[in-house]
């Protein structure tokens, strides 16, 4: 770990708004091509994390490097290196799905901006959808839509804000194995998300972010050990409602990641 | 990197010109308005206005393209504060490409909007009778005039899209704007107008810029008013440009 380059690199992040202290001296350090999770509850100032390292917001005092690029000094160069999917997916809806990636492609001065649009509709099971007005989609559609505009131009990292808030389980767990593809195929993630479950299942690295800072940080297996050693119980192991639901509506077998819990 | 604000505006404006075209009720609501006036002006109330011209119609135009553009830019207002609610704005702003951009792709198109308005309403208009002597120097000069008002008032509408909390706000604006030229000489001379009234309606921006659309129309020499009318837009634009990048600058840092 100590020789993987950092795609991320937080230090004593401070931003306040008039007397409500957001973020109270935030750190953390993200290797690259691995996934991080940003743990906390509503409020507790994730998405202004994000914000700061996406150069949508200034914070008050304290560094942030994004793929070796400072957010204050080089916000071009961090805006190269990055893609930002939002907490409310932010895609055109008077536009089409195909037409929302050409966008971004041409934005994104991409060659071939239609062959780009078309493989990515393909890759999220919209080739149908494509040429509908988003409006028309379903949330879990509009999502995937949206993770696959953050996808064009391959940038380096990647930061998703409650990507899979207020979807149902499957689209949930289309999102989950996209991203473990992306990271499998090298592209560093900062995931934050309020679902437990989420972050035991995709991340890397999982920080927990409490009124402002940072309290615990660590593998699973790091935070496991802030507990008493589990004890060995017997107990009859119920299938959880979501793999009743999904066993019943016929997508718990293609999605053993997701169903195993 | 001018090249890159070019390329990207342009991706902007193919971008909410679809939005135009695939809600054609916004040129429809925009435009059926201005065109209600017209009818009503030039067949109910006309014939009681002595204005000392032989066409009606000619007299109102200028006025009913002012109410248009100024109902029309309300939609510019409309549209922006929808991206910013709708974190496409964010997404824009977290991207590599010139932030410029975003705003000046709402810009150019009200203008073009407003643009396809203006044609609507004149086509309505010469079914009507409008009839114009303008020459081609005269229709650019109309042209510009129109150009200016627009991007003039095109501005303020940023600054409500930009700072507004609610759809409402984002658009009310507008109404105060599209009732100023009832109080201008847009329907009738202003020589009949009460002393205070009168005063305002002289000295408003409106009534400038009808006269001297109006004369350009007529093919008379639009005189003075041409300048002031010039004035008039140039600074509401520069003062309206100034305070949207403030707002817009808070909003962004």
């Amino acid at each position: 770990m100590a020789t993987t380059p950092l795609a991320l690199e937080v230090r004593g992040l401070r931003k306040s708004y008039g007397k409500l202290d957001v973020l109270r001296g935030v750190d953390f350090d993200v290797a690259a091509g691995s996934i991080f999770a940003l743990l906390g509850s509503n409020g507790a100032g994730k998405t202004t994390v994000v914000r700061i390292l996406s150069t949508l917001l200034k914070p008050d005092s304290g560094t942030a490097g994004v793929h070796g690029f400072d957010v204050l000094a080089q916000p071009e160069k961090v805006r190269e290196s990055i893609s930002l999917t939002g907490q409310f997916a932010a895609v055109d809806q008077i536009l089409t799905g195909r037409e929302n990636l050409i966008m971004v492609a041409r934005l994104r001065q991409v060659r071939e901006p239609g062959k780009v649009a078309d493989d990515l509709l393909e890759r999220f099971g919209l080739t149908d959808a494509g040429g509908r007005r988003v409006g028309t989609y379903s949330g879990g559609m509009r999502r995937r839509l949206d993770i696959a505009m953050s996808l064009i131009g391959d940038p380096p990292v990647i930061f998703l804000d409650e990507p899979t808030t207020g979807l149902d389980p499957e689209a949930r767990i289309e999102v989950w194995q996209e991203i473990q593809s992306l990271a499998g195929k090298g592209t560093t993630i900062l995931l934050t998300t309020q679902y437990l479950d989420e972050a035991e299942k995709l991340a890397d690295r999982i920080a927990i972010l409490h009124e402002g800072t940072i309290i615990v940080s660590g593998t699973l297996a790091d935070l496991r050990k802030l507990l008493p050693p589990a004890k060995t119980e017997l107990v009859e192991r119920q299938p959880t409602l979501e793999e009743i639901f999904l066993s019943i509506v016929g997508k718990g077998a293609a999605t053993p990641e997701g169903a195993q819990r | 990197m001018s090249a890159h604000v070019v390329g990207n505006t342009n991706v902007m404006l193919g971008r909410s010109i679809r939005h135009v075209t695939r809600s054609m009720d916004t040129i429809i609501t925009v435009t059926i308005m201005p065109i209600a006036f017209m009818l009503l002006f030039r067949y109910v109330f006309g014939g009681a206005i002595q204005t000392g011209t032989a066409n009606y119609t000619n007299y109102l135009m200028p006025g009913i393209l002012l109410i248009a553009i100024a109902s029309g830019i309300s939609y510019t207002g409309y549209r922006l504060y929808n991206d910013l609610q709708s974190g496409i704005f964010e997404r824009f702003h977290s991207m590599p490409i010139a932030r410029s951009a975003v705003l000046w792709g709402h810009v150019l198109t009200s203008v073009v909007s407003n643009a396809i308005s203006a044609v609507v309403i004149i086509g309505v208009g010469l079914i009507m009778g409008f009839r114009t002597s303008a020459g081609i120097l005269a229709w650019l000069a109309v042209a510009g005039i129109l150009l200016l008002f627009t991007l003039a008032l095109t501005w303020v509408a940023m600054i409500a899209g930009l700072a507004a909390s609610s759809p409402d706000g984002a658009t009310a604006f507008s109404y105060p704007l599209v009732f100023l030229p009832f109080i201008s000489s847009a329907f009738v001379p202003t020589a009949t107008m009460p002393g205070p009234v009168k005063a305002f309606a002289e000295n408003q921006p409106v009534t400038s810029i009808v006269n001297a659309v109006r004369a350009l129309f007529d093919g008379q020499p639009a005189g003075h008013d041409i300048w002031i009318a010039t004035g008039w837009c140039v600074g509401i634009l520069v003062l309206a440009y100034a305070l949207a990048m403030r707002v817009y600058r808070r909003k962004i840092s």
